[in-house]
């Protein structure tokens, strides 16, 4: 795993911070508060149909079923600059899972990122967005987990770098990036408002890839959703600027949630598996108050494009008509809900070009959903197309079709080759055939 | 001995266009399908991605997608006279393999019969009189009816999002059309695809000859479009890569691009790759089907029982699979007994090739079913008297890209080789272009499908054998129809045509059309039919055979448009008759 050395140096500030301060912080909350449940009557059908919309909500299963496994027992490996977390078996079985967990500790969990013993949660569990969860809420999600079969599956230990191994220094990174509270919602807004801002900000907690991050991998306060750089993806910039979704319609947002594509955009790469377990299976309204939500947010700044060089533009053009026109157009304007327009696109324009340039290296398929099945996929190139090519191309169509971005660097595109390297699309089968 | 597994309500044999259709059709109907496919999984993306699929080399030259022969293949000979030999290399016709089977390269040229078609002996002997049908030549009527199958071919044409222009709605010429259709009870999804030079040469010149010109119905969708079930397809680039290719750009249809994104869903739809069915197997008294037995990708043997057993491979293995499980008896051409194997027929092409100085062309771009047509001379919709044949073809100007390595046409008299032949293709390439005809093919006592008795498959089982020759009818009307295509080729106003007629024996070398039928015909009566007229097996009635196995003889179209029609239909008596009285026959002998 890569580290910026700065980062390492303020690691082991913290990590001397974390083992001088941990004896007198570390808080006796080992004991359970409530006796764990015991052999009762089972908790409502009602209750467990709601907490497993609040699964769907929180994409619970994106996290928590890694590929084969059972669901919800854990195990899929999540990268950071700091190593690799598997996440946890959440099934009801009691040793491994969170069978024994009472509804207070299930809380706890969600709200301020303790485990049941007591000890620090990681924030790749994202509880900075969960502790907005209701208490309500928490209940209905613990008892559809506990309605899991349990899985006695133990996924593997954590690999993290000191002194980040260490669960005590999470209470450093809490005390300096993390408020246990509530969601308070606001009174000069619409219930519709409310309700958009309780999921996005909460279970739905969009902004773990869409805010910005600072280098110990907390959310920038100060920019949420203005767009997030994650496993070498970026995630897009989702409030009211241009390269946001200033010209998204409402409609566009419910679209895009509800089918996993609209007129502009087709939903693909890490966001595929949020929209195929989570927002396709979401209730109408819940979309439409997410989408009043986002569309309430303030546009952000952008950086000026220092403009592109002409015999980079048309290097760039001659590979986009060879390569890219047949199916996004020669104007760009693609073919609404098949082939994603470029012109005007959000994905294309942000001041990050790592999404778009990883879509021309790796290729990217659409999310398959009910109302739109085919999953149409855009090939890899990184195997016809060099450095400078991608560059260009990337360039042209960052600055063609009255689009305005800063120009891609090959060098930028050699980096990124580099690290997405292990990550060729692979030829996979449909879960149907698996069985 | 077989692993057996859990019963299934259905098992299908073979996973391409047919299977897909099946599958769709019976899951909708809420049965629990497994699908048996004996090659693998194949999509757009990985298989034939924009980024490569217009690779001549890779996909035609060395048959990417076609099935392999030192794992599969038939031996062939012209008559019994012969000792058939295995067929070592694909020529003639090109099966597939693998999810999508043929039709993931096939051209998409969607056809239907006319209505005379399925009458073909009745309507020639009323016609005609009795010496039209000469006693070796065994064709029959279908026992279907045109106006059986109109609904069902409108289907297929909206599930695929077929370019056309329909000339007879309901009865009414439409101007544009083909005037020589049945009646359709409305227009085709899509518009014709858009019309290159050379085609639009042709339609003129046909049209001042007083033909009747008309844009190719083509599966090459002219603009994006959702099928029924939701799924989408692209607009047609004219690349000029379908036949022999899988399309990059999801705009031929093809299981893949219509029906898998949806059935692949689907909780009560199984399919198994590189799951090869050795054989149906029979209850005791022979009479139902209890299942399959197939070989998986780790050479496991292993027991598939269903109620209801759907064989959807190729017409050529469908009749191999039925002589192999002992169903029905194999047809004797010495003794006329028997019925499995009977009435094998294909089709007989030629062509005529046009060479101008003064135009240039463009032939590369191209799409599979792009072009203008006649239908002047298909079927019975001219008379045949004293002309000593039946039957027609289509004639016609398809430009479906000139691919580079596939295509140097020179006139008569250039060299065959060296740099006389190269200064001649240079020349021609981009000023050339081809009118074809694609002929019926009739059904003769001697041409038939039996097992090989010397050569075996990898799994030791005999090779399928096929008998065929092209007959004096196939001959004079193929003639007929290149003659009327030269007098299309000289009206265009060439410098030259060159006039390539079908000349002696069926040669299986040279590619002509991946159009093999018969074998498992269908019919009104057990007595001079395999299947019934809803495709279940006189013998076995929880055995439904759909494919082009079941076409009585082959009319001048290409198939695929009728095999989808008679394969929903088949769908559909299942769904609606046989669920409610399930094994026994829908249709009584």
């Amino acid at each position: 795993m890569r580290r910026a050395p700065p980062a390492l140096a303020f690691l082991c500030l913290l990590a001397a911070g974390a083992l001088a301060s941990a004896a007198p912080q570390a808080p006796p909350n080992g004991a359970p508060q409530e006796a764990p449940p015991a052999a009762g009557p089972a908790p409502g059908a009602d209750l467990v149909a709601r907490g497993k919309y609040l699964a769907t909500l929180g994409d619970c299963t994106g996290c928590h079923t890694r590929p084969g496994g059972a669901p919800y027992e854990g195990g899929l490996g999540l990268g950071s600059p700091f190593g690799t977390i598997y996440t946890a078996n959440i099934t009801s079985d009691p040793k491994v899972g969170i069978g024994s967990w009472s509804a207070d500790q299930f809380w706890r969990a969600l709200h301020e990122g303790r485990r049941n013993d007591g000890a620090h949660l990681y924030p790749a569990f994202p509880y900075p967005y969960f502790t907005h969860v209701t208490r309500e809420d928490s209940d209905a999600l613990r008892a559809y987990l506990l309605s899991v079969p349990a899985s006695s599956y133990r996924p593997p230990a954590n690999k993290l770098i000191f002194p980040v191994n260490i669960r005590g220094a999470m209470a450093i990174w809490n005390a300096l990036f993390f408020r246990a509270e509530p969601f308070t919602g606001r009174a000069d807004q619409s219930a519709e408002w409310n309700r958009g801002a309780y999921i996005v900000t909460g279970l739905g907690h969009c902004g773990a890839c869409h805010t910005p991050k600072n280098m110990l991998q907390a959310d920038s306060r100060s920019k949420p959703l203005q767009g997030g750089k994650i496993e070498n993806w970026f995630a897009p910039d989702l409030d009211g600027s241009p390269r946001g979704l200033a010209s998204w319609s409402r409609d566009d947002i419910v679209e895009f949630l509800k089918t996993g594509r609209n007129a502009r955009s087709n939903g693909g790469a890490s966001m595929a598996a949020v929209l195929v377990h989570s927002t396709t299976q979401m209730t109408d309204e819940d979309r439409r108050d997410i989408a009043v939500y986002l569309k309430s947010l303030p546009p952000s700044d952008a950086p000026a494009s220092r403009g592109a060089a002409q015999d980079v533009m048309a290097q760039g053009g001659a590979v986009y008509r060879d390569e890219c026109s047949a199916c996004h157009g020669v104007n760009g304007a693609g073919e609404p809900r098949l082939f994603p327009a470029l012109r005007n696109d959000a994905n294309v324009q942000q001041r990050d070009p790592t999404t778009m340039v990883r879509y021309i290296l790796t290729g990217s398929q659409t999310a398959s959903s009910a109302a739109r099945p085919t999953a149409f996929t855009m090939p890899a190139f990184s195997w016809k197309l060099n450095d400078r090519e991608v560059a260009a191309v990337a360039t042209y169509v960052r600055n063609s079709f009255g689009n305005n971005a800063q120009p891609v660097s090959a060098s930028e595109v050699a980096n990124l080759r580099h690290k997405v390297a292990a990550h060729p699309i692979q030829k996979e089968l449909p879960a149907a055939e698996q069985r | 001995m077989a692993q057996a597994l859990a019963k299934t309500d259905v098992v299908m044999i073979g996973f391409g266009w047919v299977g897909a259709m099946m599958g769709q059709e019976l899951t909708d109907a809420g049965l629990n399908v497994v699908a048996l496919e004996r090659g693998s999984w194949r999509d757009t993306p990985t298989d034939f991605a924009t980024t490569f699929a217009q690779d001549e080399l890779r996909y035609y030259w060395r048959h990417e997608l076609f099935e392999r022969l030192n794992h599969e293949t038939l031996t062939f000979r012209n008559n019994d006279g012969q000792t058939a030999l295995p067929m070592r290399h694909l020529g003639s016709f090109l099966p597939g393999s693998n999810v999508g089977g043929s039709g993931v390269h096939w051209n998409g040229q969607v056809w239907r019969f006319l209505p005379s078609d399925f009458l073909a002996k009745s309507h020639n002997l009323s016609r005609y009189g009795k010496s039209a049908v000469p006693d070796d030549m065994t064709i029959q009527d279908w026992g279907v009816t045109y106006d059986d199958l109109e609904p069902y071919y409108d289907k297929f044409e909206y599930l695929c999002g077929v370019s056309g222009k329909a000339g007879n709605l309901k009865g009414q010429i439409i101007p544009g059309g083909d005037p020589f259709e049945g009646p359709r009870s409305r227009d085709y999804p899509n518009p014709p695809l858009d019309m290159p030079y050379a085609p639009m040469l042709f339609a003129k010149a046909a049209a001042d000859m007083g033909r009747h010109p008309f844009p190719h119905p083509a599966a090459n969708v002219s603009r994006p479009y959702t099928n029924p079930l939701g799924v989408q397809l692209a607009q047609c680039t004219y690349c000029g890569f379908c036949e022999k290719y899988g399309c990059g750009n999801y705009s031929k249809s093809t299981a893949q691009t219509t029906i898998l994104p949806v059935l692949m869903r689907k909780p009560n739809f199984t399919l198994r790759t590189r799951s090869e069915v050795r054989r149906i197997e029979l209850s005791p008294d022979g009479k139902t089907a209890t299942g399959v037995t197939y070989v998986d990708a780790q050479g496991r043997e292993l027991f598939q029982p269903a109620d209801l057993v759907i064989l959807c491979a190729y017409a050529l293995e469908n009749v191999r699979m039925l002589l192999l499980s002992d169903v029905g008896k194999p047809y004797d051409p010495n003794t006329g007994e028997g019925l499995v194997g009977k009435n094998y027929a294909y089709q007989i092409t030629s062509s005529v090739n046009v060479f101008y100085d003064d135009k240039i062309l463009n032939p590369f771009i191209g799409a599979g079913a792009l072009g203008m047509m006649c239908n002047d001379f298909n079927g019975d919709n001219f008379d045949h008297t004293g002309l000593g044949f039946i039957g027609g073809g289509y004639v016609g100007l398809m430009q479906t890209g000139a691919r580079p390595i596939e295509t140097h046409p020179t006139p008569d008299g250039t060299p065959t080789w060296g740099a006389g032949w190269k200064r001649a293709v240079a020349k021609n390439y981009l000023r050339a272009t081809t009118i074809s005809t694609h002929g019926a093919v009739m059904s003769h006592k001697q041409n038939h499908l039996d097992l090989d008795p010397t050569y075996k498959d990898a799994l030791g089982r005999p090779l399928l054998r096929m008998s065929f020759d092209f007959t004096d009818n196939e001959h004079k009307m193929s003639d007929y129809l290149t003659d009327r295509a030269a007098e299309m080729g000289r009206a265009m106003n060439p410098r030259e045509i060159k006039v390539n007629k079908r000349k002696g024996s069926y040669d299986i070398v040279p590619y002509q059309t991946t159009h093999n039928t018969g074998g498992a015909i269908m019919g009104t009566s057990p007595r001079d039919s395999v299947l019934n007229t809803y495709l279940q097996s006189w013998d076995v009635p929880n055995l439904f055979v759909p494919g082009a196995n079941a076409f009585p003889q082959n009319p001048g179209y290409n198939p695929t448009g009728t095999v989808a029609a008679l394969t929903f239909r088949c769908a559909d008596a299942i769904k609606s008759h046989y669920l409610k009285a399930p094994g026994q026959p829908l249709v009584h002998a």
